[in-house]
């Protein structure tokens, strides 16, 4: 004879530990489709990733084989690779991307950087017309063909300052950064102004130390978009020995054919249409550096970009 | 009024002989002396946002003046300055051009159609993902969800056509297992369910990033109180989380609605040639071929004012019904 006491419990699950008191269990049927969905989104991301790396470092055979793009690891080779990076078009338009990345990065976050605080102190000479006019490049562009033709009267058309100068600073940018030096109190900056610093030591022995997170999501904006950049090299840039990595990437692995005049992909071997592994190979030179360099920023993003953009 | 308080009073009786009144300082003449005094302050700042300024104003304010040639008949031998005004003759010739309003119609589809399939997506992954109780389970979600707003146009098109091609992983699947074949690269009918689905892969994830801040701002006693008074859970999304989320939605279609013209250029660039001219021509495209290929700059300088002036309005009007509803909206009336 059992009381209800010694009577053996079903198994419970147990408890979240930040499950609040008062929440209910979610169903097995709601747990299970929150899962799925949720697994597929990160598949949906990560398995092109997985294909495209995995068949640029598949041999031929392999490729030939599995009639297209490579699932299943199957055989290593870095040939494609070995093709696109011994000195070609492509080895060249890596050289470009990285440059103009480096250089336009430095550029666009140095100006935003300084305007930004040029404009973030209240009630400050004339802030209040400037940043209109910072905000009203927000609302109203100039369209395409008027910066064609301006960039073209600046004889700037085949140059690389045409990827840079018109789009140097961004406003959207620039109110993250000011909105998040204003909220940097007051008294600080008072201070170190009292004890004899001028505005440009305040901004970069006091400010800017207090705002690497911002500063550093700001510059991985700018350098995200130039490394990206495939609009203003398209428009500006007819001489295809200046093209950066995205328009190279265009025409061999969307369209699949050679650059005409530009010679080979390989200097030393004649001019086949690319392979699929070395189209492969060129996707995954396109993504490297986002992929190297985001994980370091990325844990930034809430703590630059929200608060910033809340504030503002 | 100072006047008389300070000229020596007759009862008293202690005349100490004329005093010269002192004017005080007009507002207009402190109002200077202050500007003069905040300008020896703030010149260092003014030097800081200057390169900024001059680089706005080369390549945004200048070019803003050079929609003139929009009235003109622009030749570029002669320049913005010497070519001849026209009036609105440009703008007449837009308008009786079937392709430019093939151009409109493909751009206003294709937003109306974002707006009903792409719009709720970065809304229901903000819930989803803030439903985790995991925050480690959370960070990785978000990381990965957010990577390809970093990818360009063409890796997010050529990933597109690796996958779902007629050489993809897909279609290869497919062959392999006897199932047939399907195409959606090259289909012009469905392509405004590829640009879609496009748009939602690159930038759905990065799109939910704020509605993420703006759950994070819900008072978790509300959620208590509710649940204490018996509401179920989705009652409490209904009457607890949605109203949280309504002011940034009303922001988003706002600014969504401005920009009903630009469906943005480069995607539709890289696809032209694969689904034809016909379902890809949005008014960006148009305004590019018709200007910097055929050479025609005043023409297709019309059809780029035209749809800023256009966005422009629609900005200012939806965010006077945003108004009209009692919500803020992009800017505050003031």
């Amino acid at each position: 004879m059992t009381t209800i006491a010694e009577r053996p419990q079903a198994p419970r699950r147990r408890r979240h530990p930040l499950r609040p008191a008062w929440e209910e269990e979610p169903t097995p049927l709601g747990r299970a489709a929150k899962a799925v969905v949720l697994a597929l989104v990160v598949l949906a991301v990560a398995f092109p990733l997985y294909v495209v790396v995995l068949t640029s470092l598949s041999p031929q055979e392999a490729i030939t084989r599995a009639g297209g793009l490579v699932t299943v690891p199957d055989g290593f080779s870095l040939a494609a690779y070995e093709e696109i990076l011994s000195g070609g078009v492509v080895t060249r338009s890596v050289l470009v991307s990285t440059g103009l990345t480096l250089f336009g990065t430095l550029f666009s976050t140095t100006l935003t950087v300084l305007a930004a605080y040029g404009l973030s102190r209240r009630g400050s000479f004339a802030h209040r017309p400037l940043l209109f006019a910072v905000l009203l490049t927000f609302l109203f562009g100039p369209g395409l063909i008027p910066t064609y033709l301006t960039v073209q009267t600046f004889g700037l058309l085949d140059t690389y300052a045409s990827l840079v100068l018109p789009t140097a600073v961004a406003a959207f940018n620039l109110v993250v950064m000011r909105s998040f030096f204003m909220s940097i109190p007051q008294e600080l900056t008072d201070s170190a102004r009292i004890d004899g610093a001028g505005e440009f030591r305040i901004l970069t022995s006091l400010v800017l130390p207090l705002s690497k997170a911002v500063t550093a999501v700001i510059a991985l904006f700018y350098g995200v978009g130039y490394w990206n950049a495939f609009f203003n090299a398209f428009l500006y840039l007819s001489d295809n020995d200046k093209w950066p990595l995205q328009l190279v990437l265009r025409t061999y692995a969307l369209e699949g054919i050679p650059i005409p005049g530009a010679g080979p992909i390989d200097s030393v071997a004649g001019g086949p249409l690319p392979t699929l592994a070395v189209k492969m190979a060129v996707v995954v030179l396109a993504v490297l550096p986002v992929l190297f360099v985001y994980p370091f920023v990325q844990r930034h993003f809430t703590k630059g970009v929200i608060v910033g953009a809340v504030k503002g | 009024m100072t006047i008389h308080a300070d000229e020596p009073r007759a009862e008293s009786g202690q005349v100490v002989g004329p005093r010269e009144p002192v004017p005080p300082p007009s507002r207009a003449a402190l109002r200077r002396a202050d500007r003069r005094r905040r300008f020896r302050r703030d010149w260092p700042l003014l030097v800081m946002v200057a390169p900024t300024i001059l680089v706005l104003a080369a390549f945004h304010y200048l070019p803003l003046l050079g929609n003139v040639i929009a009235f003109q008949d622009y030749s570029p031998f002669v320049g913005i300055l010497e070519s001849p005004i026209i009036g609105l003759a440009n703008f007449e010739r837009l308008f009786g051009d079937p392709d430019f309003w093939r151009a409109t119609g493909n751009t206003l589809g294709i937003t109306a159609f974002q707006l009903v399939f792409y719009f709720p997506v970065p809304i229901v992954l903000a819930l989803l993902i803030n439903s985790l109780l995991s925050a480690r389970l959370k960070l990785f979600i978000q990381s990965v969800v957010y990577l390809p707003h970093f990818f360009s146009w063409v890796l997010v098109i050529t990933l597109f056509q690796q996958m779902l091609g007629g050489a993809g992983v897909v279609n290869n699947f497919l062959r392999q297992n006897d199932l047939g074949a399907f195409d959606v690269m090259t289909n012009p009918d469905t392509f405004i369910l590829l640009v879609t689905a496009e748009g939602i892969w690159k930038d759905a994830g990065w799109g939910m990033i704020i509605f993420l801040a703006a759950l994070s701002t819900v008072n978790a006693d509300l959620y208590e109180a509710a649940a204490v008074d018996g509401a179920s859970r989705w009652r409490r999304l209904w009457h607890v989380t949605l109203p949280a989320l309504v002011p940034v939605i009303v922001l988003l279609l706002i600014m969504r609605l401005g920009d009903a013209l630009s469906v943005g250029f480069e995607q539709f660039l890289l696809q032209r040639g694969a689904v034809g001219v016909n379902a890809s021509e949005v008014l960006d495209t148009y305004v590019y071929y018709e200007g910097v290929v055929n050479g025609d700059f005043a023409y297709a300088g019309a059809a780029g004012l035209f749809k800023g002036v256009v966005g422009l309005l629609l900005v200012l009007g939806a965010n006077k019904v945003a108004h009209l509803l009692g919500q803020p909206g992009v800017y505050s009336r003031s």
